[in-house]
């Protein structure tokens, strides 16, 4: 491992991966990483791509090996936990699980082996002296587009559309609603949630995203926010029908190619980086520092915030950073549900 | 096509194998199907620039495997169970859409009764089945009901049946049965003295083979029983080939109905109870879904035969826990999809060809018959 770290202290960005398959260093020394995606995987254009990013990073940069696999609609733990322990068996170490769905899974398949280093997005109920969880304050990063929607609304009139009603989401919509509150505490704000689990197509239906964004307008909103996954798609479009404007998620999503058509409503977005996540963990096993239990990703950490891209909230940034600044000292705590 | 009423049936009657092939003729639809179902796999995967070969003998390894050949048949079993709820609504003309829904809230309520835990050890095991009986049969005699006296299509309601059981169920884990762990919902978990043991039915395996699988058995035997050996499985496949010709012989239709789709839920109760009480202990957000989606086409695939059932169960189960290996290998996870799409097609296509050879084959010898009687007198004055 050492060595590894050593042979990547340049960074060279120059040196591609297939010089370094060839290269003088020995193959015993080289770390494969395995990660297992959550339904959807790569491509899902939200949070496996987020994590797809990270672990693109670390092997253009850290030169690891990678092995991905991808979840079925439907399965069971038993599954979950046969895909973690293929990776695990196989030499691939450390092992990163993406989203909650794994927490039971990896409790399980982390104890079997003891020398893999394990890491799962988004749940801290996974415990194990080899298990990382890595954990995003969303409902902070929430705060502040809640901010910026309250600022730059004309009706006081916003809306907020989740995937699925799940936990997880429920900390965007309580974050989302403290900021806007915290700006304008009569705001009318109108929520939907596209679909109730276990029906999880709320993270990937842009039509259903589209038909309650299109209510929201029509009911006197003029700022949606959604955490939607592959939904959003359909709030940005229907944003754009109503003339108005629309919050992303997860990533930049006005910078974002796939979603150019709709950059011009797009105007912030709430980023949850778990890229920086999955490299940082990475980085730390090839440094021999990876801790075990929960590493946070929070406004302090930067691992949430929001986006500028497009200049439509350049007249706000200051009053947005003063909030930003009040929950870093921890003068405002942010409520979770 | 329609007017064809012989023993033949229709196109529909063939493919929900209410008409019976016989002698060399059942072997080979089975057999031209997985030829068909492999040389088009491998097609795709030539496509995409993978070797079939490796393909293959990848799957082959693995399905041989002690330890894949357990979690195979842990997923089998339900599976299983959800097939024959399809199919005994599908005997009859019944499309029970709904076995999704039916098992999804039978498994709420019975996790959540389970959890709370009224009654102790084995008692509480059993009361958590009988409850997922008891909700998967009402839910579903709710969509008998709208039939016999409203006349709704059954798939129409099912269907509908089915989004109101996701709200529903997911009303009663958020407000009433959940516990928060980590960022999951789910209900409280069974107690370990209400577990489903499981059995080391296959040497050298670690993972122990759900105790779900007896249950799986027996119910496949009662199927062929009740629907082979009962009045009520005769009038039931009565109704099922010809419903004006049920009513005339004295059966109630209204009451089959009924009595079917209850029969259909109950068995679709059953569904998430390995998951339940063998694996999770707990209905969360985790919970598996869609299994009622599988067992209509697992009751297409194994023709709503028991034993083509289990087979296909086993085989659609292969395919499914198969996944990770193939992916080791970098072949796409949709192949596995690929893969069970085409197996059921080639079985329907197999088969309907195979039935439309006999019936050629039959008319020939039909029509050889009556160009006969010409030489049969001849025939007579020589005896």
């Amino acid at each position: 491992m050492l060595m590894a770290a050593a042979a990547c202290g340049g960074s060279d960005d120059t040196a591609t991966t297939g010089a370094s398959a060839g290269g003088s260093s020995a193959p015993a020394s080289q770390v494969k990483v395995g990660l297992a995606y959550d339904i959807g995987g790569r491509g899902d254009g939200s949070f496996n791509d987020a994590a797809a990013a990270g672990l693109d990073k670390a092997v253009a940069e850290l030169k690891v090996d990678k092995k991905e696999l991808e979840a079925t609609a439907g399965e069971t733990d038993a599954q979950k936990e046969e895909r973690l322990r293929l990776l695990a068996s196989g030499g691939y170490n450390p092992v990163i699980a993406v989203g909650f769905a794994y927490s039971g899974a990896v409790a399980k398949v982390a104890k079997e082996f003891p020398d893999v280093k394990f890491a799962i997005v988004d749940d801290d109920a996974a415990k194990g002296d080899n298990i990382t969880n890595l954990m995003f304050a969303e409902e902070q990063g929430s705060f502040l587009v809640g901010v910026a929607a309250a600022l730059k609304t004309k009706k006081d009139n916003i809306g907020f559309v989740g995937g699925v009603d799940v936990p997880l989401i429920h900390k965007f919509e309580a974050g989302f609603e403290a900021g806007a509150k915290a700006v304008k505490p009569d705001i009318k704000i109108q929520t939907k949630y596209l679909t109730q689990p276990p029906d999880f197509s709320g993270f990937g239906d842009p039509a259903k995203g589209k038909t309650a964004a299109q209510g929201m307008y029509d009911a006197g909103a003029d700022v949606v926010y959604q955490a939607a996954g592959g939904s959003g798609a359909g709030v940005f479009e229907a944003a754009k029908d109503a003339n108005a404007m629309a919050i992303g998620v997860d990533s930049d999503q006005a910078a974002l190619p796939a979603y150019a058509d709709f950059k011009d409503v797009i105007i912030t977005s709430m980023i949850k980086k778990v890229d920086v996540a999955v490299f940082d963990f990475l980085k730390k096993y090839i440094d021999g520092s990876v801790t075990s239990g929960p590493s946070v990703y929070d406004l302090k950490a930067g691992g949430v915030d929001y986006s500028t891209t497009g200049g439509k909230i350049d007249d706000i940034t200051s009053k947005i950073d003063e909030y930003k600044q009040k929950i870093i000292n921890g003068e405002i705590t942010v409520p979770t549900s | 096509m329609s007017g064809r009423t012989s023993e033949y049936g229709g196109f529909l009657d063939r493919m929900l194998g209410r008409v019976r092939l016989g002698g060399w003729l059942a072997v080979a639809a089975p057999v031209i199907a997985v030829v068909f179902a492999v040389l088009i796999t491998s097609v795709v995967l030539l496509a995409a620039g993978k070797d079939p070969v490796e393909a293959f003998t990848t799957l082959a390894d693995y399905g041989t495997q002690p330890r894949s050949m357990a979690l195979i048949l842990n997923t089998g079993v339900m599976y299983y169970i959800s097939a024959l709820a399809v199919a005994v609504g599908f005997r009859m003309n019944l499309f029970n859409i709904g076995v999704d829904g039916q098992y999804r809230l039978a498994a709420v309520v019975a996790a959540g009764l389970g959890g709370a835990a009224v009654v102790p050890g084995v008692l509480n095991l059993v009361l958590v089945v009988v409850v997922a009986v008891l909700v998967g049969a009402l839910w579903s005699a709710i969509a008998g009901l709208l039939r016999v006296y409203r006349g709704v299509s059954e798939v129409i309601s099912t269907i509908m049946l089915n989004a109101i059981a996701t709200g529903f169920g997911s009303w009663l884990v958020t407000e009433h049965l959940g516990v928060l762990t980590g960022n999951d919902l789910g209900t409280r978990p069974i107690p370990d003295d209400a577990h489903m043991p499981g059995i080391p039915l296959i040497a050298g395996s670690p993972v122990l083979v759900n105790g779900f699988i007896v249950v799986a058995v027996l119910l496949g035997i009662a199927y062929w029983v009740v629907l082979n050996r009962t009045r009520f499985g005769f009038e039931l496949r009565a109704t099922g080939k010809s419903e004006s010709a049920a009513v005339a012989s004295g059966v109630s239709v209204k009451k089959m109905i009924i009595v079917t789709m209850v029969m259909s839920g109950a068995v679709a109760g059953l569904i998430g109870m390995p998951e339940l009480l063998g694996a999770s202990y707990k209905y969360s957000n985790n919970f598996p879904a869609g299994l009622g989606f599988t067992g209509i086409a697992i009751a297409l695939l194994g023709r709503n035969s028991p034993v083509g059932m289990a087979v296909g169960a086993l085989l659609w189960s292969f395919l499914d826990n198969s996944s990770n290996q193939l992916q080791l290998l970098d072949i796409s996870k949709e192949i596995v999809q690929i893969m069970q799409g085409v197996v059921v097609l080639s079985v329907i296509v197999a088969y309907e060809l195979v039935h439309r050879y006999r019936l050629v084959a039959e008319q020939r010898r039909v029509s050889r018959e009556l160009a006969a009687p010409q030489q049969a007198p001849k025939a007579e004055a020589a005896a």
